[in-house]
């Protein structure tokens, strides 16, 4: 088989890409595979595919939003203070320009984190030590008074007691921290 | 400069060590991506925000080091040359997106070279740990201690609800990517790939070949990853993957055993000729290298072959690669030049392992 690039040497690098279902199927020969760039070869192309997949991801976003909506109404452009970076601008690249943007583009972004991370849109992992703050407390108080639901739901009232007076002691503790802080 | 000296120097603790399940897992790897609360994100920030994040790193490494790692080496990509970037790119060091497209972009790299800790990439820091073998919780750990390290003196972009903020919304959350390098030759041959890449897609994990495409990947050299970095816990996606890599442990397992019950005297043949081509080829395209090395792995591991070491593998997938055969060889080559090159690398690297055999 001959490089479909140059015609004229042998292709030795074959590959299929698939984007969104459209097989398209590549056979150049090693010279022009590396002026196409090398990024087939190296496997870095993952990140780039992530970010296309990601741009048609948001661009479904509009229709979704748009339905209830007055289509004569002007749009107001949605911009990050901090950054300046525009929704529309976020679109194209896929990527935030500043820690603000999240907070900016909240309201667009909770489906789409739904839609990348199977319907997940709230952390559960680490907090850092640090800067976490009160974080840890609050989650703690949060998973303690869980419990106590369950343990009141089960008439297990006391081991409720118990839990009741472990979120008290938290909660104060929670206050002289805020106070502390301010 | 000697082969012998050449590859003493080129060689990462991840490519020789042994580690657990090391006979199909070649490599672990945890990154955790990061940023600094007060600069914006490597896409939109300006050279002196740049130059104040690797400062800030600077800072904090000659502050106080952390000792589990010894000395740290900070290489600034702008410092180095085209071909340099390209060697520790090869080896998983640093990003191709590092190399290439950053600003100020940086790299702190352990001694081991377990650890390097890129600076400015897509995110301000993104931890990398690399462990040998099957050693997922380690390595999540040893980033995690990293993570705190740096944590003491910078502050983190952190939202309480969805995690550590990143450049790209795929990494939020954890920031975590945990992924896990396999050799699943036996899974291939027995052509239970492409049942088993869409059945491990749907767990929210992705497959691919390191060196390739799809299932066609080079040298039967597969890489799981996770997909999904919000809603679980850091513990809970090393776990997922565990779980996911154990079977495929056990599934490649069995293949081999089947293959070596129902086609012995082929299996042995195709290791024998493909042992024959690397020892004997004086042109060799990456490809064939990959799979012949592949092969001779394969032999290695089902001791038809007894003399070799079980890393070449690991380390001449490495060695072959563009990169690092011209910087062997201290100059650019074309790539006819390139397989002539590979294929007396290959034989040389072989022949050592006759001599400290003989010696």
């Amino acid at each position: 088989m001959i490089c479909q690039e140059c015609n004229q040497r042998p292709a030795t690098l074959h590959f299929t890409k698939v984007v969104n279902g459209e097989k398209a199927e590549f056979h150049l020969c090693e010279k022009c595979a590396q002026e196409k760039g090398e990024m087939f070869m190296l496997g870095s192309g993952s990140g780039f595919s992530i970010n296309n997949l990601l741009a048609g991801l948001l661009n479904i976003q509009p229709a979704f939003q748009g339905a209830g909506q007055d289509p004569f109404q002007k749009e107001k452009v949605l911009q990050c203070e901090q950054c300046s970076l525009t929704f529309q601008q976020f679109i194209k690249v896929g990527r935030f320009g500043c820690a603000s943007c999240y907070e900016t583009f909240k309201d667009q972004l909770n489906p789409i984190l739904r839609r990348l991370h199977s319907g997940n849109s709230s952390h559960s992992g680490k907090i850092p030590a640090r800067i976490g703050g009160t974080i840890h407390l609050r989650r703690n108080i949060d998973d303690l008074k869980n419990h106590l639901k369950e343990m009141i739901a089960k008439e297990e009232f006391e081991r409720a007691a118990e839990l009741r007076d472990e979120i008290r002691k938290l909660e104060r503790q929670l206050n002289a921290d805020q106070k502390g802080g301010e | 400069m000697s082969l012998e000296r050449f590859i003493n120097q080129a060689i990462s603790s991840w490519m020789s060590a042994e580690g657990p399940d090391s006979d199909i897992v070649l490599s672990s790897r945890i990154r955790l991506a990061r940023n600094i609360k007060q600069y914006k994100f490597p896409t939109l920030f300006s050279n002196e925000e740049a130059e104040a994040v690797i400062e800030k790193i600077k800072a904090r490494v000659e502050h106080s080091s952390f000792s589990k790692l010894g000395e740290m080496e900070l290489l600034l990509m702008d410092d180095l040359q085209p071909l340099q970037k390209r060697v520790l790119m090869e080896k998983h060091l640093i990003s191709p997106h590092l190399a290439e497209n950053s600003t100020h972009g940086a790299c702190l790299l352990s001694e081991n070279e377990e650890v390097s800790i890129m600076i400015n990439e897509e995110d301000h820091i993104r931890i990398q740990c690399l462990f040998p073998g099957f050693q997922l919780s380690e390595a999540l750990n040893m980033a995690n201690e990293i993570d705190d390290w740096l944590e003491e003196e910078a502050d983190y972009a952190f939202d309480e609800d969805i995690g550590f903020l990143t450049s790209c919304p795929t990494n939020v959350g954890t920031g975590l990517r945990a992924s896990v390098m396999m050799h699943l030759p036996g899974l291939v041959l027995t052509q239970q790939m492409n049942r088993i890449i869409p059945a491990i897609n749907q767990l929210g994990l992705v497959v691919r070949g390191i060196y390739g495409e799809g299932s066609e990947a080079l040298g039967n050299i597969f890489q799981v990853s996770n997909q999904i970095t919000l809603g679980k816990s850091e513990e809970d996606i090393a776990e997922d993957l565990k779980s996911v890599v154990s079977q495929l442990i056990s599934q490649e397992r069995s293949a081999r055993e089947a293959l070596a019950k129902t086609s012995n005297i082929q299996l042995e043949d195709r290791v024998f000729r493909s042992y024959g081509v690397l020892s004997n080829s004086r042109i060799i395209e990456s490809k064939e290298a990959a799979q012949c090395l592949s092969d001779v792995r394969l032999g290695i591991d089902m001791k038809y072959i007894k003399n070799i070491s079980k890393n070449i593998l690991n380390e001449l997938m490495i060695l072959t690669q563009p990169g690092f055969l011209q910087q062997y060889a201290g100059g650019q080559l074309r790539p006819h030049e390139r397989d002539i090159r590979r294929a007396s690398l290959i034989r040389e690297r072989l022949k050592m392992e006759d001599q400290e055999l003989g010696g």
